[in-house]
Formats: C-alpha cells, sequence, structure tokens
C-alpha cells in the first residue's frame, strides 16, 4: 500500500478517538431510547405512540416547523441577498441582529414572543379584532419557529452569495434575459445546495425546539402541544417507557426527513455540475 | 452596426472615469481600446454596452440614441474578462442561453437551437466539449465558449472586456490570431479593451489611446505607432528612451550635452522644456566620449541572442536607455561592460514638457 507522508502523524489515534467520541457522545444515548422502548410490546408501542394527543402533536411539530423552514427559506434568502449586494447604514448591525435567535435563551425568545402577540400585547392587540389570534394557536408555535430558525438559512446563504459575481447577472442580463429568468435561471440553481441546507437546519433545530415554543403555544391538547411536549408530560407522570416511545417515533421521521433533504442536495449539487 | 458615443462623462465619487469622450466606431470594424488601468476605457466598453450609466452624453448605435435603453434591448453580445460561465449549465446550454430566454414566440423550435448551438461550437472549435462543464475547461477554451454564447444571440455588435486578460502568454497569441480570424469571418463590429500594446496593435482595425478618461489618439495600428500624437501614446506604444531638456539654438541641450534637432521650426520657443522621445533602434551607438557627438551613456549589458541586439546603458544621471543595433553593427562596436560611449538619435520626436505625462 502506498503511503502518504503528513507532516502530522497521528491516523489511528484520531480516528479511534473520534469513534468512541462518537459513539459516547451520539450513538450511546440514541440506543438507549431504543432499549428503553423496546420493554414494550408491539402493540403497546403502536398504542403509546398513536394515541389521537399524540398523533396531534406530530402533525403540529412537523407541520409548523416545515412551515416555519419555508418561510425563512423565503425570507432568509431575501435578507442574505440584502446584506451581500448592498451597502445601507446600519448593515452591520442588521448582520449582527441575525444571530440574536442564536444567542438569545429560548426562554426569554419565548416569554418576550408572548408578551407580543397575547391578546394585550403589542402586536396582538392589533390582530385580535382582525380576528387573527397568534399567541396560544399554531400560529404562535410556528412564529416562534420562524424566529429561532432564521439565522440558518441566512448563514447557509451568505457565503455563496458573496461568492456570486454579479458578472453572471450582467451576462445573462446582455444576453437578453428578463429580471425572473436571471433569478430563476441562473442565480437560484447556484443558491439551490445552500437554501436547501440551510432549511434543513432550520426545520431540524425548530422539531427540537422546546424552550421558546412552550410559552407561545398555551400547550392546549389536540390543539397546541408539540411532541417535545408529549414526551415532557409523559415524563412528569413517570411513564419512562411512553415518553421514550414517542421519542422513538421523533428520531426515526427526523431521520427520514434529513436522508430525503441530503438526497435532495445531492441531487441538486449534481444538476449543478458541483460533483464533476 | 456602427457606434457612436457622444461626449460621455462619468464619475465615481470624486474620480473622474471619463471625460467628454467622443469617438466614432465604423460597422464592420474591430477596435481596440487602448490604455493603462484606470484610464476609463472598461467604464467606456460598459457604457456602450448598457450595464453602466453615463452622467451625461449619448450613445449612438447605428445613428440612434440607445442612452436609455437597458443592456437587454441592445442587442449587443458582452464578453467578460473572467469569462461569466454559468457554472451550473453544461458548455452546450450554456451557449444555447440567450436563445432560450427569447420570448415563446421569437424563440426557435429546440431542434432549431440544438442545429445553431453545434454550428456555433464549431465555430469557435470547441464541438467536442458540449456536454463539459465550464469547470472542467482550461482558461482559453472558457474564454472561446463565451465568445459562442456571446454570438448566440445574433448581436449587432461584440464588445470585449480584456478578452485574453486572465490567459497565459501562449494561448494569449494563439487566441489573438483566432479572434482576428473570426472577425474577418464574421465581420461583425467589435471593440475589445486591452492594456497590452502588442495585442491591440496586432489585433485591430483601428487602436483609440486613451489615458485619465481622455482619448489620447485614434488611428490605425501604424498610423499611431508611426506618429504618435502625444507624449503619452508614444511612450506607451512601445519601448522608448526619454530625454529631458532645452530648446537651445539649432538644438536640444540635454544635460551637458547638445543634440542637434530642428526644434524651432516645430514651433518650440527657444529654452523652452521639452521632452524628447527615441525608440531604440533610432539610436546608434558612438564610441568615445568627446562633446559633441550625442548623450554621454556607459553601457551596462549587451544581450546580443536575437535577431537584434539589444544594449542597455546608463545615463550620467542614471537613466535607463535602450538600443537596439543589427548584431554587425554590435560585433563591430566591439561594445564591453563599463565602456563610455556617446548615443546619437538618428530620429527624435520632441514635444513640450507636460507634467506627468503618464511615462
Amino acid at each position: 500500500m502506498a503511503r502518504t507522508t503528513r507532516v502530522l502523524p497521528g491516523f489511528g489515534p484520531t480516528l479511534g478517538l473520534t469513534l468512541t467520541w462518537l459513539s459516547l457522545i451520539v450513538l450511546l444515548p440514541l440506543a438507549s431510547v431504543f432499549l428503553k422502548a423496546s420493554s414494550l410490546s408491539l402493540s403497546e408501542f403502536w398504542n403509546v405512540v398513536s394515541a389521537p394527543r399524540v398523533v396531534a402533536s406530530y402533525k403540529l411539530s412537523f407541520g409548523m416547523s416545515l412551515a416555519a423552514a419555508a418561510v425563512n427559506g423565503v425570507f432568509g434568502l431575501m435578507l442574505a441577498w440584502c446584506l451581500v449586494r448592498y451597502r445601507f447604514p446600519g448593515k452591520r448591525l442588521v448582520d449582527a441582529l441575525v444571530d440574536l435567535p442564536f444567542a438569545l435563551p429560548t426562554a426569554v425568545a419565548g416569554i418576550s414572543l408572548t408578551a407580543l402577540y397575547a391578546k394585550n400585547g403589542w402586536v396582538g392587540q392589533y390582530l385580535d379584532p382582525l380576528g387573527i389570534q397568534v399567541a396560544f394557536k399554531p400560529l404562535g408555535v410556528m412564529v416562534a419557529l420562524v424566529f429561532i430558525g432564521l439565522p440558518f438559512v441566512v448563514r447557509t446563504v451568505q457565503p455563496v452569495l458573496e461568492d456570486l459575481d454579479i458578472e453572471h447577472e450582467e451576462a445573462a442580463a446582455s444576453l437578453g434575459a428578463s429580471r425572473w429568468q436571471t433569478f430563476r435561471r441562473v442565480i437560484l440553481p447556484v443558491l439551490l445546495p445552500a437554501l436547501l441546507t440551510g432549511f434543513a437546519l432550520a426545520f431540524a433545530r425548530a422539531v427540537g425546539e422546546y424552550g421558546s415554543v412552550i410559552f407561545i403555544a398555551g400547550n392546549i391538547p389536540m390543539v397546541s402541544e408539540i411532541t417535545p411536549l408529549m414526551i415532557i408530560t409523559k415524563l412528569e407522570q413517570y411513564d419512562y417507557v411512553g415518553a421514550t416511545a414517542v421519542a422513538e417515533v421523533m428520531l426515526l421521521m427526523a431521520f427520514a426527513l434529513l436522508f430525503v433533504i441530503n438526497g435532495l442536495q445531492a441531487w441538486a449539487a449534481k444538476r449543478t455540475g458541483r460533483d464533476r | 452596426m456602427s457606434i457612436q458615443v457622444r461626449n460621455i462623462a462619468k464619475r465615481f465619487g470624486g474620480f473622474i472615469a471619463l471625460d467628454d469622450v467622443t469617438l466614432d466606431f465604423p460597422s464592420g470594424e474591430l477596435v481596440a481600446l487602448l490604455g493603462p488601468s484606470g484610464c476609463g476605457k472598461t467604464t467606456l466598453l460598459r457604457i456602450i454596452a448598457g450595464l453602466e450609466k453615463a452622467d451625461g452624453g449619448q450613445v449612438l448605435l447605428e445613428g440612434e440614441d440607445a442612452s436609455a435603453k437597458h443592456v437587454r434591448e441592445r442587442q449587443v453580445g458582452f464578453v467578460f474578462q473572467h469569462y461569466a460561465l454559468f457554472r451550473h449549465m453544461s458548455v452546450f446550454d450554456n451557449v444555447a442561453f440567450g436563445i432560450r430566454m427569447k420570448p415563446r414566440a421569437q424563440r426557435p423550435p429546440e431542434q432549431a437551437i440544438r442545429a445553431k448551438v453545434q454550428r456555433l461550437l464549431e465555430l469557435v472549435q470547441l464541438d467536442w466539449l458540449a456536454d463539459r462543464f465550464p469547470s472542467q475547461l482550461s482558461g482559453g477554451q472558457r474564454q472561446r465558449i463565451a465568445l459562442a454564447r456571446a454570438l448566440a444571440v445574433e448581436p449587432r455588435v461584440l464588445l470585449l472586456d480584456e478578452p485574453f486578460g486572465a490567459l497565459d502568454a501562449k494561448v494569449r497569441k494563439e487566441l489573438r490570431r483566432w479572434l482576428r480570424q473570426l472577425h474577418d469571418e464574421l465581420h461583425i463590429t467589435s471593440i475589445f479593451v486591452t492594456h497590452d500594446q502588442e495585442e491591440a496593435l496586432e489585433v485591430a482595425d483601428r487602436v483609440v489611446l486613451m489615458n485619465r478618461g481622455r482619448v489620447e489618439q485614434a488611428g490605425a495600428p501604424e498610423e499611431v505607432y508611426r506618429h504618435p500624437a502625444t507624449p503619452f501614446v508614444y511612450g506607451f506604444l512601445g519601448a522608448v528612451n526619454l530625454f529631458h531638456g532645452r530648446v537651445d539654438g539649432e538644438g536640444l541641450r540635454v544635460g551637458d550635452d547638445l543634440l542637434p534637432h530642428p526644434a524651432q521650426e516645430g514651433g518650440l520657443s527657444e529654452g523652452a522644456r521639452v521632452m524628447a522621445f527615441a525608440r531604440p533602434y533610432e539610436l546608434d551607438i558612438v564610441p568615445g566620449d568627446e562633446a559633441g557627438g550625442g548623450i554621454a551613456a556607459k553601457v551596462s549589458r549587451v544581450l546580443s541572442f536575437g535577431v537584434t541586439a539589444r544594449v542597455e546603458l546608463e545615463g550620467s544621471d542614471g537613466q535607463h536607455f535602450e538600443v537596439e543595433l543589427t548584431r554587425e553593427r554590435a560585433s563591430a562596436l566591439g561594445l564591453a561592460v563599463g565602456q563610455a560611449v556617446r548615443l546619437a538619435p538618428s530620429n527624435l520626436r520632441v514635444f513640450e514638457y507636460e507634467e506627468g505625462a503618464g511615462i
């Protein structure tokens, strides 16, 4: 076997350490979830995970997470575009603000969003007469998830956009492409892999979000309970096995969705000729 | 199609990029915009294309004012220095882009598009690369694809911004010749921007020399090379020897030496500060250092590997001179490094002194 000489040695130890670390930190907890849940028989397991209240929570959690990630996909792209392409006073401040949802403790975000969107809140008092209720409704869950997911899209799209030479747009225009054609045919295909990554990250974060959501959701059974809350509720009732059963379902669904999104990314990368 | 620009002015903040530029580009010619970086040549090209808006003046395309027209409507083919190929599209799709973007009513059927792209790829001699992606091509190939893409929409004019600027010397030379041939085949009015005087003189029908936002001279390559209108043009086109001096009676006083030259006939007054230019082949070396025979200099290097021998010399004040002699003349002189000689110009071009003439 031909060996390449490297300046820094240590393939063996680093690989060993990496695998051990990964096992301890990631695989072991996941395995324990499956192990714990396996103490249920198949029918018991099914009964726990298909209880109407739990199913309603899946719909809310995954549905609102997808919706929030989609909203972030659109507005995050716009924000990134604005930050990369234009110079305006306060740009650095706006740029810094994007990271705020990362840094802010989720409970703080939850409480401030609730204060804003409650019926007597700053924003809620104007929405209420229009018949729009945000707090304590599924819509409120989405608002919180949009808030925490925004930086993921902006920060993944931004560097790719910075790389995208303005000459490409000029070339498209000189070839007779309209503004929409230029965006659709020249800019979007190049951004798509990054946009999908941002979308996936925002989505994954949203599915797992707990702190900021429970305040604004109001946690009304069958209406605004998220799946992580179902797990907590079961834990509080000392139903450890039931909690892990729900957790297992969440885990599998999240896995499946990440696979789908990874597949999409690979497809987009292939279409843009980047893997060649 | 003919292009005229009238009194074009453009500023970027406090920097004047173009200062009242008026030019004619006759139909079917290949014109080079030549000048140092920052002289405004690229800005002028972008204004003609409609990628940049002038602060004042007009761009006329075939006599018709196009100043208000969007780049999309001007029917110009633009080739960028860094190619600007769409990296997510194959070579074929890149070339087909312009045709496919046409409104449905004007768009030819897919089969006709295929045939046309194939023809264009053959024209640029790269039809075997149709399925590749831009990242798999060499710089020279990318530039030719960029050209094919620009030609696909049948532009009325072709504008090229430093088309060979990012390529290595050998490929540059090849592409230059190729561009000239292509132009002779297509006869499309073309303007290309370059800072390489050799490129401009070799390829273009006409050369426009620009400096600091103004046109210094425009004319056939032969004409601008033989009869430079300004000190800038003289210095920019090819190697040159510069002498600073004053008009003194029948000649020019350069340092302690006197060069015979009928300067006063050219309308220069006695005692006027002048700058005099001579090409390397317009200087002869006279051995010996007695006064009156030309300008005193010392041989610092003799390079005699080409058809001609090049001699580098140093003037009394440390100034650098370059002389080109025939090999016979050089060996007859038997020059040695450090030898004191005199430089006698056979031809001198004298201009009145100008502050910062750009040399």
